[in-house]
């Protein structure tokens, strides 16, 4: 019976598992939309209810109607294949480089380098996936952009906090545009047996991503009691982490029919993505406190700004990339 | 006008695509009676950020008051000062035989409010300097009309001075109490009220 099941889906056209993957997300945020409605109608009828778990409820809603938004984006931009998901991330990138330069004291010696890395840098890394020039794409920003921003800053002679100024900016451009982009970067791998379905790898592990994203945060509600890091981020739980991990591995497990992966693979990749995606979460919470920060923005409702929601991506990216790329393409 | 309109949603869009413009209103809330709009000067995208900011029912009624010797001259200037924004424009050179505040005065009559920055000059800087008289004679002409403190953080460092274009930072636009001017204040004191009610929304 499982066999079937699991020759079935595998066998399934690359369009026809997407569909399914909508519909199943959409089922998801279905159930997630319906438990916050009843939530808040039972919150609202009694009286005693405290203003805490009022506040729980109505971020759990925010939250919840943020992802329908984010669904209904990444369809439309799936939909419109592979220029449709370029655009989307360097969208992406571009607001998260927005947040994190706004929250960094860079002076008016930066102006020029800071007007490039926007409009000349984002664009440029971008159109080099498109174009599928791996090589350039992996040292555009460690090699040139690396020597060429403070090469640019520095002719404005302002030597005030010269070093701390690159080398913010250079850390902004690595998390917010290379890192970032090795998510659509997986439409650029060779994968045999894979053809025209790297869109489907793609949203395997953007589902991955906020799906341990998700589960680590209602875990950590329902059982959370061991804080990890409270200094750092008051939320993470040891409780929520495994939880939520391990939930997360076994969807990973039960998702293989839309990757390269066996099932056992597809686990040890979610478990990945997962480890790497709370190390994000972690490092760029202890970034933006050390900027004097809480949120990263206000961009998306109940979950604050775009970076909020993409530190675990910028960290979880790259390593499956490159973990793909090495035991699964010639 | 069916391109002036076009051209607002698209001014709109680009500011918030730019620079956010997000509103905040500290210890106030969005209120359309007429009001004067007094903030700190601090890049060219100062007037598109608050005007952006505002709710769309206040900002049909908030004037941005510009230079004529600047948004007076060429056509598509011309074009987004009067038929976009719906700007008033004013001579900033002092002449003996006019009143330059006069079409503020005016359009405060008509029941307009107003966006207006009473440094006078632009200063890329975050804290706005000295106030000039402007915003005085207002609100003595003028006592019923609200006066409203607005506070624009980042955008000094989107276009610092001499910069052309802009880098995209967020910028969040404070709406402070409006306050108003105290029987028998002098001019001078009410100007310090008036920029430190700005300064206190950094």
């Amino acid at each position: 019976m499982i066999n079937q099941i699991a020759v079935t889906l595998q066998n399934l056209t690359p369009s026809h598992k997407f569909y399914w993957l909508i519909g199943g997300v959409a089922a998801l945020l279905l159930v997630a939309s319906a438990i916050g409605w009843v939530l808040q109608r039972r919150l609202s009828a009694n009286p005693n209810s405290s203003e805490k778990s009022q506040k729980v409820v109505n971020n759990l809603v925010a939250r919840v109607n943020a992802w329908w938004v984010m669904m209904a984006v990444f369809a439309v931009a799936f939909l419109a294949g592979k220029v449709g998901t370029i655009v989307l991330f360097a969208a992406i990138s571009y607001f998260a480089l927005r947040e994190f330069i706004t929250l960094t004291p860079t002076r008016a010696g930066d102006h020029r380098t800071l007007f490039l890395a926007f409009f000349l840098l984002i664009p440029l890394h971008y159109y080099l996936i498109y174009i599928e020039w791996y090589a350039l794409f992996s040292i555009l920003i460690p090699v040139y952009a690396f020597l060429l921003m403070p090469s640019i800053a520095v002719l404005a002679q302002d030597t005030e906090h010269f070093l701390e100024r690159a080398a913010k900016i250079q850390w902004g451009v690595m998390i917010c545009i290379y890192c970032i982009s090795h998510a659509p970067a997986l439409l650029l791998l060779d994968i045999p047996n894979f053809d025209g379905q790297n869109a489907l790898l793609l949203f395997y592990f953007m589902l991955i991503v906020q799906l341990s994203d998700v589960l680590q945060y209602v875990f950590g509600n329902l059982f959370g009691k061991t804080k990890v890091a409270p200094i750092v981020s008051p939320n993470k739980t040891l409780e929520g982490l495994i939880g939520g991990g391990f939930s997360t591995i076994l969807i990973g497990a039960a998702m293989w029919w839309i990757t390269p992966f066996t099932p056992l693979q597809s686990a040890g990749m979610a478990a990945i993505i997962v480890a790497m995606g709370f190390l994000g979460g972690l490092v760029m919470s202890a970034i933006k406190r050390s900027l004097g920060a809480k949120d990263w923005g206000s961009m998306i409702e109940g979950h604050g700004g775009m970076l909020d929601r993409m530190d675990s991506v910028s960290f979880a990216a790259p390593i499956f990339f490159h973990l793909t790329r090495y035991f699964f393409t010639p | 006008m069916m391109l002036a309109s076009i051209v607002r949603a698209g001014l709109i869009g680009l500011v918030k695509l730019l620079v956010g413009a997000q509103a905040r209103w500290v210890n106030a809330a969005p209120n359309s009676e007429q009001s004067i709009y007094f903030t700190n000067h601090s890049s060219h995208l100062d007037t598109l950020a608050l005007w952006t900011a505002l709710p769309a029912e206040i900002r049909i009624k908030a004037r941005p008051v510009a230079a004529k010797d600047y948004w007076g001259k060429g056509m598509i200037k011309q074009f987004i000062a009067l038929k976009v924004l719906n700007s008033v424009l004013i001579d900033r050179e002092f002449s003996k035989h006019s009143n330059p505040l006069e079409p503020l005065l005016k359009a405060l009559e008509s029941g307009d409010s107003l966006i207006i920055f009473p440094e006078g000059t632009r200063r890329a800087q975050a804290e706005p300097s000295e106030f000039k008289g402007g915003l005085y004679h207002l609100a003595e002409a003028f006592p019923q009309v609200k006066l409203i403190p607005v506070y624009l953080d980042t955008l000094h460092r989107s276009m610092p001075k001499g910069a052309i274009l802009p880098v995209p930072l967020i910028c969040t636009v404070r709406f402070g109490a409006a306050i108003s001017l105290h029987e028998n204040e002098h001019k001078k004191e009410f100007l310090v009220r008036a920029r430190e009610a700005v300064l206190a929304l950094i």
